[in-house]
């Protein structure tokens, strides 16, 4: 009884902290949330800043971030190129890594050091010459179409070693046991691929599945590159068409930001435990 | 027989690493060689022109050049302000959150979802406290966009902020790995809240911060929504860092400094990786 008060007392300060520290990572979010719900010229001239949204408040911003904004069309686009991105990914890495698990062929060292060394080899670093490539073959181009778009955004990223060592590594956690056992069941390698190595490694691929996801929907310098109209735009490029210069739409923008944040935060609250083990992998064993 | 089945084994295996490899090939490789490329010919500003051999002598030129150390030097502030900032706030994050309290799950995820934030939301999301037109904070002078002392630091502070759900989850990650028993032993030993953290619990998830560390480093290296949203490079050109005055150059006659800058942005990336590696592996404990 007597040691109870002090233990709750240290909750109850637990408590407080974790709050003020909340309060601390979520403010931002909520002077986004009071800019986008203000009306674009009260915020521009307002005197001194305020926390709170500026009257008149308008309640219509997330629509309007659609129907004035034009933000279906980008995230269609961002949409479609994160699910070409992911499934690519996804298939391509789970192939390469099925070779270096369990496959012995020549020059298996050097292709495994060959893929791993594009890890130092990020878009960034090559940005300036793969668009001159795709400048080159037509896909990047002031006039570039539909189909041109959605390649110059995707055919870079069809393929990327992180995934390819992350679920071989799932892949070599499988027990011989179940190998030998798959091998005398008379399963063919691709049998034993499709049947037995992906379902037992399905939370790596899960994992890696939902990290795919978030960098392909979250990238920015390379389409911002790549895509020369903006017809193609995916939502992260959308954000810049939101400027200062227009009272009028200035809300609209923070609206938008938050509106191109929701699929993630969906995910992330839906997928938790997967997400945060992919992002983990590598950090902890 | 056997010979056979080898084969068979090889074109499986290359067949299933043929798109990778493609991709590799075309994506990585090929650009990598025409960085070389650009970057010891400078290009014609007439269109098919032609090119001009300006060898090895130009590119030091490049990288010597005020150009690209101005550059590497802002891209080096950026790190400054982001990375000991990341990962001090994760640990702390991280150390409030990890502990058996009732709705501690609510805390927990409220810290891990800056994650759902692009750098190009967060920058947006920071217009809100910084812009010098509109921002809550833009009379505070060391976030003043206005300065060309403080608008990195303000293009910084989103980056902190848009990191902390990924440093929170890879440190509270870590920290749940130590075991407990050895928290109680230090305790019993007479160890205070300070020293246990210092002496049992930094060493054994140090691995974890070497990771974040790394992480951290490569992120800053790519800042660049960041940059364009928030300064556009001003004032004075005090936040174009090194990827963002990269950008800048892709026409024909730029690229030749574009190639070489970018072969200098590989060459530090690579450098740091090199160095912090074996900076870190030698205080890095690495468990079994």
């Amino acid at each position: 009884m007597a040691t109870d008060a002090p233990r709750r007392g240290a909750a109850i300060g637990w408590y407080v902290l974790l709050s003020a520290l909340s309060l601390i990572v979520l403010f931002p979010v909520w002077m986004t949330i009071a800019r986008a719900l203000s009306d674009g010229s009260a915020t521009l001239f307002a005197r001194t800043p305020s926390v709170l949204p500026y009257s008149p408040i308008q309640w219509d911003a997330f629509s309007r971030a659609f129907t004035e904004g034009g933000l279906g069309r980008p995230l269609l686009v961002s949409g479609l190129v994160t699910l070409i991105i992911v499934a690519a990914q996804t298939a391509t890495a789970v192939g390469a890594a099925y070779a270096f698990a369990f496959l012995e062929f020549p020059f298996k060292r050097i292709v495994m050091v060959l893929c791993a060394a594009t890890l130092l080899l990020p878009i960034e670093v090559t940005l300036i010459a793969n668009i001159q490539t795709l400048q080159e073959v037509g896909l990047v181009s002031p006039s570039q179409g539909f189909g041109e778009a959605i390649g110059a955004l995707t055919l870079p990223f069809l393929a990327q070693a992180f995934g390819i060592f992350l679920i071989r590594q799932g892949f070599l956690g499988i027990p011989k046991d179940l190998r030998d056992a798959a091998q005398l069941d008379g399963y063919s390698d691709l049998g034993f691929l499709r049947r037995v190595a992906v379902p037992v490694t399905r939370p790596v691929i899960g994992s890696f599945v939902l990290i795919a996801f978030l960098s392909a929907y979250n990238q920015y310098v390379w389409p911002r590159f790549s895509v020369k109209t903006n017809r193609w735009d995916t939502v992260q490029l959308a954000l810049r068409r939101f400027g200062l210069d227009n009272p009028d739409q200035l809300n609209l923008g923070f609206a938008a930001a938050i509106i191109a944040a929701l699929p993630v935060l969906v995910l992330l609250l839906v997928f938790q435990k997967q997400l945060i083990r992919g992002l983990t992998a590598g950090a902890v064993k | 027989m056997g010979k056979r089945r080898n084969v068979r084994q090889w074109a499986l295996a290359y067949a299933l690493l043929l798109p990778s490899l493609v991709v590799f090939a075309v994506f990585a490789y090929l650009p990598l060689y025409r960085l070389v490329h650009f970057s010891l010919y400078q290009q014609s500003s007439r269109l098919g022109g032609g090119e001009r051999y300006v060898g090895f002598g130009a590119v030091w030129d490049v990288l010597s050049g005020e150009r690209f150390l101005q550059g590497t030097w802002i891209t080096i502030k950026f790190l400054i302000f982001t990375v000991p900032a990341g990962i001090a706030l994760g640990v702390l994050l991280a150390m409030a959150a990890h502990r058996r309290l009732k709705g501690i799950k609510i805390f927990q995820t409220i810290f891990s979802s800056t994650v759902a934030s692009s750098v190009a939301v967060s920058s947006v999301v920071f217009l809100t406290l910084v812009n010098e037109q509109i921002g809550l904070l833009r009379n505070v002078s060391w976030l003043s966009l206005k300065s060309p002392n403080s608008a990195l630091f303000a293009a910084a502070l989103s980056s902190v902020w848009q990191n902390l759900g990924l440093t929170f989850v890879i440190v509270l990650a870590a920290l749940q790995t130590v075991p407990e028993e050895l928290l109680e032993a230090a305790h019993l030993d007479g160890y205070g809240a300070v020293r246990r953290f210092f002496r049992v619990v930094v060493p054994l998830i140090s691995p974890a911060l070497f990771f974040l560390a790394i992480v951290l480093v490569v992120y800053g290296f790519q800042a660049y929504a960041q940059i364009e949203l928030i300064t556009g490079g001003g004032p004075l050109r005090s936040t174009e860092t090194l990827l963002y005055r990269i950008t800048k150059l892709q026409k024909n006659t730029d690229l030749q400094v574009g190639a070489s800058m970018s072969l200098g942005l590989f060459g530090l990336t690579f450098l740091v990786a090199l160095v912090q590696f074996r900076l870190l592996e030698r205080r890095v404990t690495y468990g079994n």
